[in-house]
């Protein structure tokens, strides 16, 4: 095995997106994603690719939706407020198929907020927060490894079903640093056939037009009703979560990213305590893991959901579980971290002494 | 083994250099780590944190809470970490700076004159070294050597005579377990 290298989450995001075959960047910088544009300056053009600083994360995206059309592997990334500027550039690469992929590297919000860790933007990212009816395919890491290695789906999905990709992370998994493991082997996108809607040099083939509009009557209504059938088969094959301990579980702790970590911590407190408690974290947000959520609320007594926002993702568990099981959630907004011990708490809380479930459950 | 640490101090003082040195020594040692920086917005002179976990096991969350051991390399950590510190953990003072008594009962307590001892060696810089050597020394969570063995690997500019003399503030500071 190669020598074990000690990375920030930010560069592995960086090195597995160029790995992925990604190359072109446009940024523009945002703590806590800095490593990311600094990363990809010096190393694209090593690999033959080419780094932008963008004047401002609206140009960023748009070029990035350029280099989209033309079939290349293409990236760029953000925090929270930069995300939001790009929303209207994410929902025209939707609206013209465009395979783009971008990092999210939460902060703390609404507004300006703060720069540490968060995850407020799940409603955004799983909604598709700019306008319109569409999708972005949505990877969830949890560790740095994870960082590194989820560029390489993200741009499969993308190209194969032909619509915007994201990794949402935050500033914890973007600053911290731990072992690294590449585990794809490197793509070389000269390798790559070219897709049949790429725009180029064309050499007496047929017209090829990118275009997120229609005008005639009925137009855009075909457009997204094909686009949803696309939708649907990445509901059906690219779902992906994870299990821990669930078999005899009591309660079942339901956490994405960051505060899926804290919630192993919890985990294992609470079961040297007697608690039986399992994990269960979703790692693609859209297509949300509902259909085994389903299957599991058939005999979890207690769903608890834990996450660092004040209760977003807790109304997709609740939509899964529609009533069936009793739901709990411990929500902390404003990028303060939450701890084993508090989590721990909760869940003594509504085994011992019959918490309230979470309120909009009724 | 599993030793959650929080190292905390001012800007300057090397407290996330020797946070990532750690991990980094805790890796080459074949261990389980990670290494958080607490990033706010901070400048020489300021605070400055950092979580470093060093295990025979998976690494559960990088963010430490509630640390078994918390290095405190000035004034205002003392106050702000010694509460949070495990049960039955431990607390590396750095003596030089810090001037409050620590009033825990329930955890071990290392007083290590960081400044003092660096200067003797000549360059007040290596200060954290002193620290890390303490920790090595009193926790056997990682050797000095190590520890020693990852410097050219984290400061890669650094000229062999001032890694020897990183190391030499390491030894100096396993004195004191």
């Amino acid at each position: 095995m190669a020598e074990k290298k000690l990375m920030k989450g930010n560069e592995a995001l960086s090195e597995g997106a160029i790995r992925a075959g990604c190359r072109f960047f446009a940024g523009y910088p945002i703590t806590p994603q800095n490593e990311i544009p600094e990363y990809m300056s010096w190393r694209l053009p090593q690999v033959g690719g080419a780094f932008v600083q963008a004047e401002s994360e609206v140009s960023a995206i748009n070029m990035v939706y350029g280099a989209g059309a033309t079939g290349v592997r293409c990236m760029t990334s953000s925090s929270s407020p930069g995300i939001s500027l790009k929303q209207e550039g994410i929902s025209y690469a939707a609206g013209a198929d465009l395979p783009i992929f971008i990092g999210n590297v939460m902060r703390g919000g609404p507004g300006l907020g703060n720069i540490a860790g968060a995850q407020g933007d799940y409603w955004q990212a799983t909604r598709g927060g700019g306008h319109g009816d569409y999708r972005t395919f949505v990877m969830a890491p949890n560790s740095v490894t994870e960082m590194a290695n989820f560029p390489h789906k993200c741009f499969e999905v993308s190209f194969k079903y032909r619509l915007p990709s994201m990794v949402l992370a935050d500033g914890i998994l973007g600053q911290m640093m731990e072992p690294v493991e590449f585990k794809h082997p490197e793509i070389d996108p000269s390798t790559l056939t070219e897709p049949d809607w790429a725009l180029g040099v064309n050499n007496n083939r047929a017209k090829r037009i990118v275009k997120s509009y229609d005008l005639k009557e009925g137009g855009v209504e075909i457009m997204v009703n094909e686009r949803v059938k696309r939708y649907r088969q990445i509901e059906a094959a690219e779902t992906i979560y994870e299990e821990k301990m669930l078999e005899d579980a009591e309660i079942a702790l339901v956490a994405y990213g960051i505060s899926a970590r804290v919630c192993v911590a919890a985990m294992k407190l609470a079961r040297e305590k007697g608690l039986k408690v399992g994990l269960f974290r979703p790692i693609t947000l859209w297509p949300f893991p509902k259909a085994r959520l389903v299957e599991l609320s058939k005999k979890m007594k207690h769903f608890l959901v834990v996450e660092m926002s004040l209760g977003q993702m807790v109304e997709d568990v609740q939509l899964a579980l529609n009533g069936r099981s009793q739901l709990h959630l411990y929500a902390k907004p404003g990028a303060s971290v939450i701890t084993a011990d508090e989590i721990y708490k909760a869940m003594d809380n509504i085994v011992k002494k019959g918490a309230k479930e979470y309120a909009a459950a009724k | 083994m599993y030793q959650g640490i929080k190292i905390s101090g001012f800007g300057g003082q090397g407290v996330i250099s020797a946070g990532y040195l750690l991990a980094q020594a805790g890796m080459m040692e074949g261990k389980e780590v990670s290494f958080f920086p607490a990033y706010g917005a901070e400048m020489r002179g300021g605070t400055a944190n950092c979580s470093v976990v060093v295990a025979s096991e998976e690494v559960t969350t990088p963010i430490v809470s509630t640390p078994d051991t918390a290095i405190v390399l000035n004034e205002p950590s003392l106050a702000k970490f010694e509460p949070s510190v495990k049960p039955g953990g431990l607390l590396i003072v750095n003596s030089s700076l810090v001037n409050s008594k620590p009033t825990r009962t329930d955890i071990k307590i290392l007083f290590v004159p960081c400044n003092q001892v660096a200067g003797e060696l000549g360059n007040g810089k290596v200060m954290n070294m002193v620290a890390l050597g303490a920790f090595a020394a009193a926790t056997g969570a990682i050797t000095v050597d190590a520890i020693a063995r990852a410097l050219p690997k984290v400061y890669k500019k650094l000229k062999p005579e001032v890694i020897e003399l990183n190391i030499k503030a390491l030894k100096r500071g396993a004195e004191f377990k």
